[in-house]
């Protein structure tokens, strides 16, 4: 029997940690080669990392949420191989605890004075240090399969009265209910238990904490580090898209079997690699501990796209190299990838602009956090007829707006304002997109 | 039952009068309802007439005679005395003077809440109608509105050594011996094996145990084991694990050891103590058409059986088979026919061997707490370290209060204590649980000095890691 000990593999390159997400073995489990053993999370790509060895988990370190540097001897798995000398795991520093010394002082000698010189205890193991006392956190109703903590008085009161205990929250240590507890409850117009009133309003008076962890956490870093760090400039304009939208659905009435269904988003895209070549300051990105801006000359499209698990920003790298049609089925394809939790690595990073659209729940005008280290971002709200004041009369014209939003350390309101003007124009004559 | 018998009707008809029937009558009759409780064998039930009354007084003369016998051999504390003779006979009248006492002080009990007792059989028809054949041979019909079924538990019988054999006993057999038997092998470790083979022990008797598992009490864990394990070495009684009981010799009791092979121990008596089963048969429960869950009657957390009316409680509805949990389901069902509303939800149950010494256990075991999920610290407190336990001459054994607590909230989730009357902590351990003690409660609740309490104060310090008579 050996012990491997599983080290925090290098899932990237000059990634130097990894945020565990999710374990997917317990200790005292036994797993074979290959089997998923936990999921770790970089930049924006989660990974599975299988088992080099077959065994059993003896020790996990980190709870999913921690984040830890690349060599952190994360697993240790015993194996059935003799001699995995390479990985042998020294060992535990605690040796197993040894009985508490077996002659303590009697309680008989409390009264006797203490300076008697007495045999010296055996080391005792110290027990873990544990928090002086519980802390008083905010009461909360207990979680549901979780037995309420109450006196039998008051789990009798509270079954006498119809009340759930498990919806009142406890004030005392532990969560621990009391009476006074059901009292206030009660006062609060507490809720009864299911079934014995319905159609009762009920009082929400639960709290749910949550770990913010794995993706969710690191949409909140780098959108925090945004908005922190960025002065954004926030710039909306209509665009008139009846023209636009003639040709859309002609193109799609037309289109070959083979061809992806043309949205709006690539023909903003197309209008976008039209227009960014002369506004090279909006299609870059700006390192700020070096004060460096890169400008790009290619367009490498991210598309903010919805997942199960937050929003993530899949790439369309090299737009600039495809027309209408490609760029329909590479938006297609990174964000379902996205979503299906396939995509590559390449594929969720290197954006150097981003598009952001809510489609049919794109509003009015959105505000939307510049994904850094690019220096715009692109939105697309809500497509809809509205009335236009046009050669004396009102006229009915697709309307969407454009909200978008720039660095603006990096970009001047004046280019901005003429960077979406240009958009504006290329997409109310979309001839002129394909000139 | 040929002639046409009188019919009684009645709001609640219990079955049994053992430790969950009687307090139910009692209650029920208590609360205004009309009750009749038909029971056979004496008031009390096992618990009174043949189990947890009749051994602790066997085991509590076993302990006088076994200390003095001990102080004629070796004067200590500076008594001395001649060697004890017993008279087993006189012991199992007085044993029995006692239990016709407490089952007479049952009877007056229920007659003076005013519930009706029946000496008869009942036999039920249907699920709310049975035919009860009274002492007397006269029969009649009751039927009722509401149904507790209290009917109990009996010892299991090994086939191949059967109870109708006079060298073969069971629990109930062990308690009625008028002779003292020289040599007694003892089939099964378990709590009621490991009581009775201690006493006879204590009295004189040379024990040999034989136990098909690898451990005795399976239900604790070793620690807790470790100091009966210990006296039992110390007192010569032998135990032969992982040995499976064979058949009984010319001299003896044959056996499979462990490797294997065929052995013998010499037993003028052999006492099966292999489990207790529900008693399911003889009284017409398939009329009744209930549900079964396994060999018990299958009820949810009221006692409600399948069918609607009748309930059912005790050791008749599952383990722990053990009397303070049928008195409490007794009690819940009574109130509940009167209308109140009551579920069975106790933290725990807690359970008690009066083996030598005692153990209590109450709530979960560190493992136990860890398999549910728990992360816990614990502390423990040896009696070897308590004065009292000392004056009590109870610390030598290797007794222990330990505590178990989720380490988050320190609430306690287990308490678990081995040593000379730890039986009687059990009250305030189970307290602690029902009433959601944390460690701190336990440590700031003022214990007297000196007695054996002060252990379980000082088995929250150390879980706190704070013990002040244990060093650190």
């Amino acid at each position: 029997m050996g012990l491997y000990s599983f080290k925090l593999p290098d899932v990237g390159e000059g990634v130097v940690e990894a945020e565990i997400v999710e374990w997917h073995i317990t200790p005292g489990q036994n797993v074979k080669e290959d089997d998923v053993l936990v999921d770790l999370m970089t930049d924006k790509a989660t990974v599975e990392i299988p088992s080099p060895v077959s065994g059993v988990i003896k020790e996990l370190t980190g709870d999913p949420g921690d984040v830890l540097p690349v060599g952190t001897v994360i697993i240790t798995i015993e194996t059935d191989s003799v001699g995995e000398t390479e990985e042998e795991a020294p060992k535990p520093e605690s040796a197993p605890a040894p009985e508490p010394a077996s002659a303590p002082e009697p309680a008989a000698a409390k009264a006797e004075a203490s300076n008697t010189p007495v045999e010296e205890p055996k080391p005792v193991p110290k027990p873990a240090p544990v928090a002086p006392s519980a802390k008083a956190a905010a009461p909360k109703p207990t979680n549901d399969g979780e037995r309420p903590l109450a006196s039998p008085a008051v789990r009798k009161r509270a079954l006498e009265q119809d009340i759930d205990l498990g919806a009142i929250p406890g004030s005392g240590p532990a969560g621990r209910i009391s009476h006074q507890d059901v009292d206030d409850f009660i006062a609060a117009g507490g809720r009864l238990m299911a079934g014995s009133n319905p159609g009762a309003r009920e009082k929400r008076t639960g709290t749910h904490e949550q770990k913010i962890i794995g993706l969710r956490r690191k949409i909140a870093q780098n959108l925090a580090h945004s908005k922190r760090t960025i002065p954004h400039f926030a710039y909306v304009e209509e665009v008139e898209m009846d023209a636009l939208e003639q040709l859309r659905v002609h193109l799609n009435a037309n289109k070959s079997d083979d061809q992806p269904k043309l949205t709006v988003l690539p023909f903003l895209l197309a209008a976008l690699i039209k227009a960014l070549p002369d506004f090279e300051q909006v299609n870059a990105t700006y390192d700020d501990d070096t004060g460096i801006v890169t400008r790009h000359d290619g367009v490498h499209a991210g598309i903010a796209t919805a997942t199960p698990n937050g929003l993530m920003v899949p790439v369309v790298h090299h737009a600039e190299t495809m027309d209408i049609w490609e760029c329909a089925a590479q938006i297609k394809h990174v964000t379902e990838a996205t979503r299906n939790g396939t995509a590559t690595r390449d594929e969720l990073t290197g954006s150097t602009i981003t598009i952001t659209s809510l489609g049919a729940l794109g509003g009015i005008a959105s505000t939307p956090v510049i994904n850094a280290p690019e220096v715009a971002i692109i939105g697309v709200n809500k497509l809809q007829v509205r009335p236009v004041w046009r050669d004396g009369a009102f006229q009915p014209r697709k309307m969407m707006n454009l909200s978008s939003s720039f660095d603006h350390r990096i970009v001047d309101g004046y280019d901005a304002a003429r960077l979406i003007q240009r958009i504006k124009q290329l997409l109310e004559y979309p001839a002129t997109l394909f000139m | 039952m040929g002639k046409a018998t009188k019919t009684t009707k009645t709001n609640v008809l219990i079955i049994g009068g053992g430790p969950a029937g009687y307090p139910c009558a009692i209650r029920a009759a208590q609360l205004g309802l009309d009750v009749i409780l038909v029971d056979k064998g004496g008031l009390g039930g096992t618990c009174l007439n043949r189990g947890c009354i009749p051994s602790k007084a066997v085991i509590h003369a076993a302990s006088r005679f076994e200390e003095i016998a001990a102080h004629a051999e070796t004067p200590a504390m500076g008594i001395s005395a001649g060697k004890p003779k017993l008279d087993m006979k006189a012991l199992t009248a007085w044993k029995d003077n006692l239990v016709t006492k407490l089952t007479g002080g049952v009877g007056g009990l229920l007659k003076a809440a005013g519930a009706n007792v029946l000496d008869g059989w009942a036999e039920f028809i249907d699920a709310k109608t049975c035919t009860v054949t009274l002492a007397d041979g006269e029969t009649m019909t009751i039927e009722a509105q509401n149904v507790v079924l209290a009917t109990g538990s009996v010892e299991v019988e090994l086939p191949f050594l059967p109870f109708d054999d006079p060298r073969i006993i069971s629990s109930t057999g062990a308690l009625a011996l008028e002779k003292l038997p020289k040599t007694m092998a003892v089939v099964g470790a378990g709590y009621i094996g490991l009581e009775l083979g201690i006493a006879f022990a204590k009295l004189g008797t040379k024990v040999s145990f034989v136990e098909a598992l690898d451990r005795i009490l399976p239900l604790y864990d070793k620690a807790m084991t470790r100091p009966i394990t210990r006296w039992l070495k110390t007192h010569n009684v032998d135990v032969h694990l992982s040995s499976k009981a064979k058949a009984l010799t010319k001299s003896g009791l044959s056996y499979e050891d462990k490797d294997g092979k065929e052995a013998e121990i010499a037993a003028e008596k052999v006492l099966v103590a292999v489990g207790r089963k529900p008693v399911t048969q003889g009284w017409g429960l398939e009329n009744m058409a209930i549900d079964m869950s396994g060999p018990f009657v299958k009820v949810d957390d009221q006692c409600a059986t399948s069918m609607r009316g009748v309930y059912a409680i005790g050791d008749l509805v599952g383990e722990p088979m053990l009397a303070h949990k049928g008195t409490a389901q007794g009690e819940m069902v009574a109130e509940i026919l009167a209308g109140h509303r009551r579920r069975f939800d106790p933290v725990s149950i807690p359970a008690v061997c009066f083996t030598e010494p005692e153990i209590v256990g109450v709530g979960l075991t560190p493992d136990e707490a860890k398999a549910a999920g728990e992360t816990v610290i614990t502390g423990k407190f040896p009696f070897a370290a308590l004065g009292k336990a000392l004056a009590m001459q109870g610390g030598a054994d290797g007794g222990f209060v330990r505590v178990t607590a989720r380490q988050s909230d320190h609430l306690v989730l287990g308490i678990h204590a081995v040593g000379a009357h730890v039986a009687e902590l059990s009250g305030e351990f189970a307290l602690a649980l029902e009433m959601g003690a944390r460690l701190e409660d336990i440590a700031g609740t003022i214990h007297v000095h000196p007695t054996l309490g002060e252990g379980f104060a000082e088995s929250a310090l150390a879980a706190l890691g704070q013990p002040l008579h244990i060093a650190q």
